[in-house]
């Protein structure tokens, strides 16, 4: 495996222009200082109940996502590219969904397998030829990015469905400017305290046609018990709309309404956290008690908007990923900005060979996978688990996918030791309304704590950084 | 407002509420029990407390005698009895967190607070005099930092109303349930006044509503049971006294009327139940029994719930 790419340090002892001002901070701040700041930021996080459940554990199951006080820092130049390569990417998520449930010219161009759509479970028929509003899929994107170099932003997942983190990015800024107010002054930090206000914009605009002037918008969430639970009360807070859960919703004539204390109330946009399997037992999983019986039909009708639209997760599947920079070409007719981690299709035989022969070197991923379960990470695995899991993918080739393990890029993080380079990724969140979309600079930027490894998922240990672009 | 959300401040308030009268409620009856035994009678005061908390008959399935070992336990930290202490906080907690948009950061703080000590310092339970007196004093301050939190840090619109809802009903059905337990070393017949036995058991009664100093400020004169039931029953300006709860509950119910602009059978049960009060006096009282009074007010207390629930809640 490479050398990670030091986001901080340039091999040889100099720093790069955007970390200059930290380590001369740093240089003037003893580490007792630092230290006292770390834990009062965890006092504050557990003050504030920001935590988040890991299932499959059943004791303590709220948990506090690890924060490290080291923000990690892009320059404005950077930003602007990686903003400009996330716009084009969403726009065409947008435009392959519209395109999936509607004409289909990528199918018939051959841009993308068939049976890639329609035996896939994430596709969903009911979808097929449905208006939605404003012709948007996706009003909030999530798009992993990942740097090996200085030069190229890479995408490693896309998130068209329910994307979480935000809370985090906003509150770890919140936390940042409270406890390191000397480090913030010393940098022109760009806001992203706006982003409330454009989501619920973004929310707005796309209220269906039947929608009065001032469009209700509520947040569905699964409940207290999802491990999300704590963004969602968070976002309904920041964005005054009502957090509501199935039970709060009921469909009359194809129309949503919430039960109040004074009656029912009409809403018109849902900002729903809830999966598609569960948000309407009667379309869906039928022993779904967290949906709401009828919403599909009031959906159909166009009498609400879904954000985002049923069916997006056909956009974000792992087995779609590898197309993604045909796709860009296809709707855009423009290079993608943002790259693609090489990938080998195991559905492909000449690629399933490559991968048996090298799955020692490689990182294999189910295609329906999410949150880093059930992954096979070659260099770090046993030679039973490697064995084990070569016959799992023999048995079901176009389950997988493989990618080389990555040099993600690294940024100096507190640990017991003192400072040093752990590795990161970012999710920034792309807004799509009816008529503009919007990136606030920054997203969430996630750890990997443990000397030496890429995994950043928070449930598997990972922890979070203020990401701080400059403006300049 | 969602109508969940309404219920869950209710019951949040509720929870506090109930949380604060079980904390006095041992707290009473520790003071009772130090005394020697001739001064206490041939009465269980830790049954006493098991029933005015409502819950002597799941208490019996799990233990055999009722002691002070037993029901502090039980009353405070048993995770089998729904309404002890500790359940009362992690349901509170968890009504918080579903209606954390609805709460101010000083509710949420103060609950959040109390729900992370509970777990790091008062898993184990208490084991010393000093550690119970602590915990209890804990949890009475975690009720008055919520309510002094709601009351200065909440928009004064129908999610303050409907929390207070839940704080005045709930407050009414404890007083109610001293008096129901107690009920017998309040009748004026028995008139053995001055008693050391007597003296001891009324005084217990204020001590677990806050209304001992109260007691002297109003009556100016010694512990005299018909006082006390008049104190406990009808004084208005007693916070928990019936009267007062029912001031309250109607005001909070009329506040939500108009602001809704229209009333309903809440707030007509609320008013009869606050003019049968308002009219009557403990002469009547006693000649109709104490005991039917406050059985009769306990039912039609918690039928006010129900209205609630079913006018609002649900």
């Amino acid at each position: 495996m490479a050398v990670a790419f030091d986001e901080m340090n340039i091999p040889g002892g100099d720093l790069r222009p955007a970390y200059q001002e930290l380590a001369r901070w740093l240089k003037e701040t003893p580490p007792e200082a630092l230290e006292y700041r770390r834990q009062e930021a965890e006092l504050l996080f557990r003050r504030i109940g920001i935590t988040f459940a890991v299932y499959g554990e059943s004791e303590s199951t709220e948990r506090l996502i690890p924060f490290d006080v080291i923000p990690r820092i892009m320059s404005g130049k950077e930003w602007t590219l990686l903003e400009k390569g996330l716009k084009q990417r969403v726009k065409a998520l947008n435009m392959f969904l519209r395109d999936i449930y509607h004409g289909r010219d990528v199918l018939r161009a051959g841009i993308v397998p068939d049976d890639l759509i329609f035996q896939n479970p994430v596709f969903r028929p009911e979808m097929n030829g449905q208006q939605v509003p404003h012709d948007v899929y996706v009003h909030i994107a999530g798009i992993d990015i990942i740097r090996v170099d200085a030069e190229d932003f890479i995408v490693l997942e896309d998130n068209a469905r329910t994307p979480s983190g935000v809370s985090y990015m906003l509150e770890n800024r919140e936390i940042m400017m409270r406890l390191f107010p000397d480090l913030f002054a010393r940098h022109r930090v760009a806001p992203v305290e706006r982003y409330p206000d454009e989501l619920l914009s973004a929310l707005r605009s796309v209220a269906p046609q039947s929608a009065s002037g001032e469009p209700t918008v509520a947040l569905l969430t699964p409940g207290v018990y999802n491990s999300a639970y704590y963004e969602h009360s968070f976002l309904a807070d920041k964005l005054g709309i009502e957090l509501v859960e199935g039970r709060d919703l009921i469909v009359k004539n194809n129309e949503v309404f919430m039960r109040t204390t004074e009656g029912v109330k009409r809403v018109d946009v849902i900002y729903r956290r809830v999966d598609d399997d569960f948000l309407d037992p009667l379309t869906f999983r039928p022993d779904s008690a967290l949906g709401v019986p009828g919403l599909m039909s009031a959906y159909a009708a166009g009498n609400i908007t879904l954000a985002n639209a049923v069916g997006t997760g056909i956009a974000d599947d792992k087995a779609i990923y590898s197309y993604m920079p045909e796709i860009v070409k296809f709707y855009l007719g423009e290079e993608p900005i943002l790259k693609n981690v090489q990938t080998w299709r195991c559905r492909e035989p000449k690629d399933l060979a490559y991968v048996l022969d090298h799955l020692g070197d490689l990182v294999v991923k189910e295609v329906h996978g999410s949150g880093g379960y059930g992954m096979l990470i070659g260099p770090a695995a046993t030679k039973a688990t490697i064995e084990a899991f070569r016959e799992k993918l023999k048995r079901e080739p176009e389950g997988f996918i493989a990618q080389p393990t990555l040099a993600l890029s690294t940024c100096p993080t507190c640990t017991a030791s003192g400072l040093a380079p752990r590795h990161v990724d970012l999710r920034p969140f792309v807004l799509t309304g009816s008529k503009t979309t919007t990136i606030v600079p920054g997203g969430l930027t996630r750890v990997a704590l443990k000397e030496g490894s890429l995994v950043v998922n928070s449930s598997q240990g990972g922890g979070t950084k203020d990401t701080w672009i400059l403006d300049e | 407002m969602l109508s969940r959300t309404a219920e869950n401040l209710y019951w949040l308030a509720r929870y506090v509420e109930r949380a604060e009268y079980l904390a006095r409620t041992i707290d009473a009856t520790l003071r009772v029990t130090a005394l020697p035994a001739a001064y206490i009678g041939k009465t269980n005061e830790w049954d006493s407390a098991l029933l005015t908390a409502g819950v002597a008959t799941t208490f019996y399935q799990t233990y055999e005698e009722a002691n002070e070992r037993n029901v502090v336990d039980y009353l405070s930290f048993s995770a089998d009895n729904p309404s002890s202490i500790r359940n009362c906080i992690e349901a509170a907690r968890l009504n918080s967190r579903s209606v954390r948009t609805a709460l101010t950061s000083e509710m949420w703080d103060t609950i959040n607070s109390a729900w992370i000590e509970l777990q790091e310092v008062w898993s184990k339970g208490t084991s010393t005099r000093e550690d119970l007196a602590k915990f209890l004093r804990f949890v009475q301050e975690t009720s008055l930092r919520f309510d002094g939190s709601a009351y200065r840090t909440m928009l004064r619109n129908d999610a303050y109303w409907f929390s207070r809802l839940g704080l005045h009903l709930e407050r009414a059905d404890n007083t109610a349930r001293i008096l129901d337990v107690k009920y017998h070393v309040l009748l004026p017949e028995e008139e053995h006044v001055g008693g050391p036995l007597d003296f001891y058991q009324w005084s217990s009664i204020l001590r677990s509503v806050s209304a001992l100093t109260a007691y002297h400020w109003v009556y100016r004169e010694t512990l005299k049971p018909w006082l006390v039931a008049d104190l406990l029953i009808l004084n208005g300006t007693l916070p928990r006294s019936l009267a007062s709860c029912y001031d309250n509950l109607t005001r909070n119910l009329d506040q939500i009327g108009v602001a809704y602009g229209r009333q309903g059978p809440a707030q007509r049960h609320a008013r009869g139940i606050r003019n049968r009060l308002e009219h009557s006096n403990m002469n009547d009282i006693f000649q109709h029994g104490v005991h039917e009074f406050i059985q009769e007010f306990i039912s039609d207390n918690s039928r006010l719930g129900e209205i609630i629930t079913k006018q609002y809640l649900i």
